[in-house]
């Protein structure tokens, strides 16, 4: 059976991200915050980009700026080659080849999971409106929510929706995937199902992810490169090469080499977040 | 992935038990007023009415307590509301009653319906365009504090006759306040539905239907229940000062002609149609909202 996102995965074909010397710079009541600070990253297609740092680094700023959410005040971001924003346009144009999913959820609460999974390709125009009711249905059911599809977000649980919300990116088969901590709030136990089903998609479409957290053993299972970034203003302070094998399952976690790489980030991710709670300290006193 | 793709595990159910069905229709109404009357809730609440009515007849009818005396009792009322030959004129078996009932409800019906009409876009324009709130923010936010009543002799100068005046403070108040909930329906949308539309390929008319109007919804209902408990609070008071016909007209003219009985029964009229009125409106706006009451069925309320 040829599946929704293996047909996805053969038009997805590239999804590279050039990010040269991003300077952003809010201006709130006229003080100056730098939340960027030259900040560059080569991203290249299908690879899964883990972004850690401490809370409030301006990580988030980075993925608003690849979104057209934010503008940015130097620098310039290309998608494939082609400028989303820089110098003569500080702000991207939304699009769907570029999906975030969001820190809370954002699935329209008010349609049920079927219709939003269908939304996207229905106002793009992509399929007839029947036709995208239809392979959303499929779709959820290949992610294991068919039983649940006529369901409101209210209805089922958190890692459900999350889950869903990813089926509603991907059936309008973006080169990127934007995840902004969308475990965060999630038990042990749920994220490592989440992690798995995450895996697994990844496997299918290869589409390029870059994907925010703090938790930096979430980082190494499922990253290809994993940057750690400075407290703010944001910075690139160090890239780890995450050379584990594919396809990866939760075994990997328990392997020497998956500690080993959790012990050389640990001390770049320490470091920079005893900066973050020192500076935090500060700006209360 | 099997673990995933299986369904049953996605729902939580066991396969070896058979999960009990939700009952539906006529059993599902019984399922609940069964479990209705096994909650102190209904035995709470006829307590309470019993209660209520006893001190109001002991106050007037049992002791007659100084200040009480002219004041009719549950007694009183009761026997000439429910009687064919009314000793004051007012009963449910004379036609008048129910002329004085339909014309309220007509004018509410015009008024709501107008006030809707104008107020619903009113406010999402409002609440999604920065320019369009800020050309009407302020003039509204000027008319809005001023009474209804400050308005009747503007209303009678500008309208002839007695209905349209009525009809037009009754109108103005509803107005009011199905704008104002209305853009702030449209203001507490979370910024990240917006976000989502856009990535999701919208344009600017697909969020308009697709989020700014569902994701007002609640808020516009709870304005539009704030809005018929105004327009009837309005009618009423514009039918004391200009009408024929009407419970407000019905209210004021029993005072003048001291009779009490037909006042407190118009009293008491209006209380039960303004109750019909805002439970039709609720019940509108829970068929229109699934999403909204399995939600809040899911937390517990």
């Amino acid at each position: 059976m040829q599946s929704e996102f293996n047909r996805a995965g053969a038009a997805t074909s590239k999804g590279a991200i050039s990010i040269r010397n991003v300077t952003k710079v809010y201006d709130p009541d006229g003080a100056q915050v730098m939340a960027v600070d030259n900040c560059s990253m080569e991203i290249a297609p299908g690879e899964v980009c883990m972004i850690v740092g401490p809370s409030g680094c301006g990580k988030t700023t980075l993925l608003n700026a690849i979104a057209g959410f934010h503008s940015i005040t130097g620098g310039e971001i290309l998608l494939d080659g082609v400028p989303l924003c820089g110098a003569k346009k500080p702000l991207a144009d939304q699009g769907s080849d570029r999906i975030v999913v969001f820190q809370n959820g954002a699935l329209f609460p008010w349609k049920t999971l079927a219709e939003n999974v269908a939304y996207g390709p229905m106002v793009q125009g992509r399929w007839p409106k029947a036709e995208c009711i239809e392979r959303a249905r499929t779709a959820l059911q290949e992610a294991g929510l068919g039983a649940v599809a006529d369901k409101y977000p209210g209805e089922v649980s958190s890692g459900m929706a999350r889950r869903a919300e990813i089926v509603r990116a991907l059936i309008n088969e973006p080169k990127v995937l934007l995840l902004d901590e969308p475990y965060r709030a999630m038990d042990a136990l749920t994220k490592q199902i989440m992690h798995e089903a995450l895996l697994e998609m990844y496997d299918r479409t290869k589409v390029t992810i870059y994907f925010i957290t703090h938790d930096l053993e979430e980082a190494i299972f499922l990253g290809d490169r994993v940057y750690v970034m400075t407290t703010r203003p944001c910075r690139v302070k160090k890239v780890i090469d995450i050379n584990l094998p594919r396809p990866r399952d939760y075994h990997t976690l328990t392997s020497e080499a998956f500690r080993l790489l959790v012990q050389e980030a640990d001390e770049a991710v320490h470091e920079e977040a005893i900066k973050a709670f020192q500076a935090g300290e500060r700006e209360m006193a | 992935m099997s673990v995933l793709a299986d369904d049953a595990f996605a729902t939580g159910q066991r396969p070896a038990q058979a999960p009990r069905r939700q009952p539906t229709g006529f059993a599902l109404l019984a399922y609940r007023i069964n479990k209705g009357f096994r909650s102190p809730t209904p035995y709470l609440m006829l307590l309470g009415i019993g209660l209520w009515i006893f001190a109001y007849w002991l106050l007037c009818e049992g002791l007659q307590l100084p200040r009480f005396e002219k004041i009719p009792g549950p007694v009183t009322i009761l026997s000439d509301w429910l009687s064919t030959e009314p000793r004051q004129g007012t009963s449910i078996f004379t036609p008048v009653y129910y002329e004085h009932i339909y014309v309220s409800c007509r004018r509410i019906a015009i008024a709501f319906f107008l006030a809707t009409l104008l107020g619903v876009p009113l406010g999402l324009l409002m609440g999604w365009s920065k320019t369009i709130k800020d050309y009407t923010f302020p003039v509204l936010e000027t008319l809005r504090p001023i009474p209804i009543m400050a308005w009747v002799p503007l209303a009678i100068l500008m309208f002839s006759g007695y209905e349209t005046p009525v009809i037009f403070l009754a109108t103005l108040a509803s107005f009011f306040a199905t704008t104002l909930n209305t853009m702030l329906g449209v203001q507490s949308i979370d910024e990240s539905y917006f976000r989502a539309a856009g990535c999701l390929g919208s344009k600017k008319w697909d969020v308009f239907r697709h989020v700014v109007v569902p994701g007002a919804l609640p808020f516009i209902f709870t304005g539009l229940q704030i809005s018929v408990g105004v327009a009837w609070f309005s009618l009423v008071a514009a039918e004391m000062v200009s009408g024929d016909f009407g419970l407000g007209y019905l209210i004021l003219s029993s005072y003048v002609n001291s009779v009490t009985v037909p006042m407190v029964i118009g009293m008491l009229t209006l209380g039960f149609v303004g109750w019909f009125s805002s439970a039709l409106v609720r019940w509108v706006g829970n068929r229109l909202m699934q999403w909204h009451v399995k939600a809040l069925a899911m937390q517990g309320r």
